[in-house]
């Protein structure tokens, strides 16, 4: 059974614990073990932290990436926010030594140290590359029939060099993750188009990244969709609550884990469900 | 009054990790890609050529530097590699190293400190994890004084407390 270090970051277990519950059911059934990053903190959010001050960015993200070094485990995130920020800091302190000796200084002063050795890696990625999406259609035991836009955000797949997961405009990955369960991906136009929450947008400039969100929710009701997936609780949150705020617009928003919960038959209660705030009727 | 270039402004974006700024030959793809500018009066290749020019308060006074979300859209399709998003970053952090910055983003960093997480925990959140049998309190710095006490030196260590104004 492989074996990695649960990163739970911010938004999943303080917003949406729905999301962190659903992870940890889904992960058993496809054979993940989870183990803990305790002690962890925030990743450090990328827009907002690496943004003020890239220093305290990377010496924080380092104390994560060294704890769970110290576990022997390599990390495994339910967010883009955090997978982007963990692999980053991860990418920039294994390709330069002298940065990785700085950080390791600001460490020393909590008895850790980082050698290099943590690899991060994101729960859908896992779910795609380790389990297999026909080892997944095996063991779903209520199939949906679902219409879908997936959301993949931007940071799962780009920076594309360093992530190398899918084409970073025209994916599949998460396309064929969420038809694994039965229900259907919609193709829909600009669907990579980010959903306006990120680099501080949301926090500051609410309004503009409305926009964003609006375009977004009109593109999938043009196609067809019934309900958004993600892979991202900062997308989730998003699109949850700024449907309250815009006028005709009710796409439940589930993330990828809740899907799968939902279709091994996982209770609504434990699914968080019902702590939405754009309903959720199935 | 006109615009006082800096020629000290491009060498520290490189300094800070924006070593293409100097590889921009101004295409506008960037722009074209940018889905900030599509809403607002962002404009991406305007951003890196104020950078390469030199306009320092030009572009740390600027509202506009704050509008990419980073989504990398333009760092993707640049057909000079240019790597956008850090340059970007870089400026950021050169303008909050000057007390230059918005409060929403303030009180996210603020929540960061103080709970190590940019959100803090609330009651109705604990009944939820409680009813789903999860720890009322998730098992991160939230739930162990000295993690969050290690946390807590890492921030005075890089100054960030400071940066803040705390
Ligand atoms: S796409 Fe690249 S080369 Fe073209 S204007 Fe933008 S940064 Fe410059
Ligand atoms: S990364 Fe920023 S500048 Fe580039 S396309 Fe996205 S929002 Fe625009």
């Amino acid at each position: 059974m492989a074996k990695y270090a649960f990163f739970l970051g911010c938004i999943a277990p303080l917003r949406y614990p729905g999301i962190e519950k659903s992870t940890r059911v889904v992960a058993e059934a496809m054979g993940i073990e989870l183990v803990d990053l305790t002690d962890a903190s925030c990743c450090p959010a990328p827009g907002v932290i690496r943004a003020f001050d890239k220093k305290t960015w990377l010496a924080a993200a380092a104390r994560n990436l060294a704890l769970a070094e110290k576990a022997g485990l390599d990390i495994l995130t339910i967010c883009n926010g955090c997978y982007g920020s963990l692999f980053d800091a991860a990418h920039e302190l294994h390709a330069d030594k002298n940065l990785l000796k700085e950080v390791n200084e600001i460490l020393k002063e909590v008895g850790l140290k980082y050698s290099g050795k943590t690899n991060v890696r994101h729960f859908a990625e896992v779910l795609y590359n380790d389990v297999g999406v026909e080892n997944i259609k095996a063991k779903i035991t209520n199939p949906v029939g679902y219409r879908v836009a997936t959301f993949y955000g931007c940071h799962f797949l780009k920076p594309s060099d360093i992530k190398q997961l899918d084409d970073p405009e025209n994916p599949k990955m998460l396309d064929d993750l969420v038809e694994a369960t039965g229900a259907v991906s919609l193709y829909r136009k600009d669907k990579m188009m980010c959903c306006g929450a990120g680099g501080g947008l949301r926090s500051q400039f609410g309004d503009s990244a409305m926009k964003f969100t609006e375009e977004n929710l009109k593109n999938m009701v043009d196609a067809g969709s019934e309900m958004i997936v993600d892979i991202c609780p900062f997308c989730h949150l998003q699109f949850d609550r700024a449907q309250a705020d815009l006028k005709g617009y009710a796409l439940p928003v589930l993330h990828l884990s809740q899907l799968y919960g939902i279709a091994l038959g996982m209770d609504r209660k434990e699914l968080g469900l019902d702590a939405h705030v754009t309903p959720v009727k199935l | 009054m006109t615009a006082q270039p800096n020629n000290d402004f491009v060498q520290e974006v490189v300094a800070r990790g924006g070593d293409s700024v100097t590889m921009c030959f101004q295409c506008g793809t960037c722009t074209a890609s940018c889905p900030s500018g599509r809403q607002t009066s962002f404009r991406t290749r305007k951003l890196v050529r104020m950078a390469q020019l030199g306009l320092k308060d030009e572009v740390l006074n600027s509202q506009e530097l704050w509008y990419c979300t980073t989504c990398y859209t333009c760092t993707e399709r640049c057909p000079r590699n240019v790597a956008i998003v850090d340059i970007i970053i870089a400026m950021r952090n050169m303008a909050v190293a000057e007390g230059k910055m918005f409060d929403g983003h303030r009180k996210t960093a603020q929540s960061f400190v103080k709970n190590g997480h940019t959100v803090p925990i609330s009651a109705e959140v604990k009944a939820q994890r409680k009813a789903m049998g999860l720890p009322e309190v998730p098992p991160t710095v939230l739930a162990n004084e000295k993690a969050m006490a290690d946390f807590d030196k890492i921030l005075k260590a890089t100054g960030f407390k400071k940066t803040i104004g705390e």
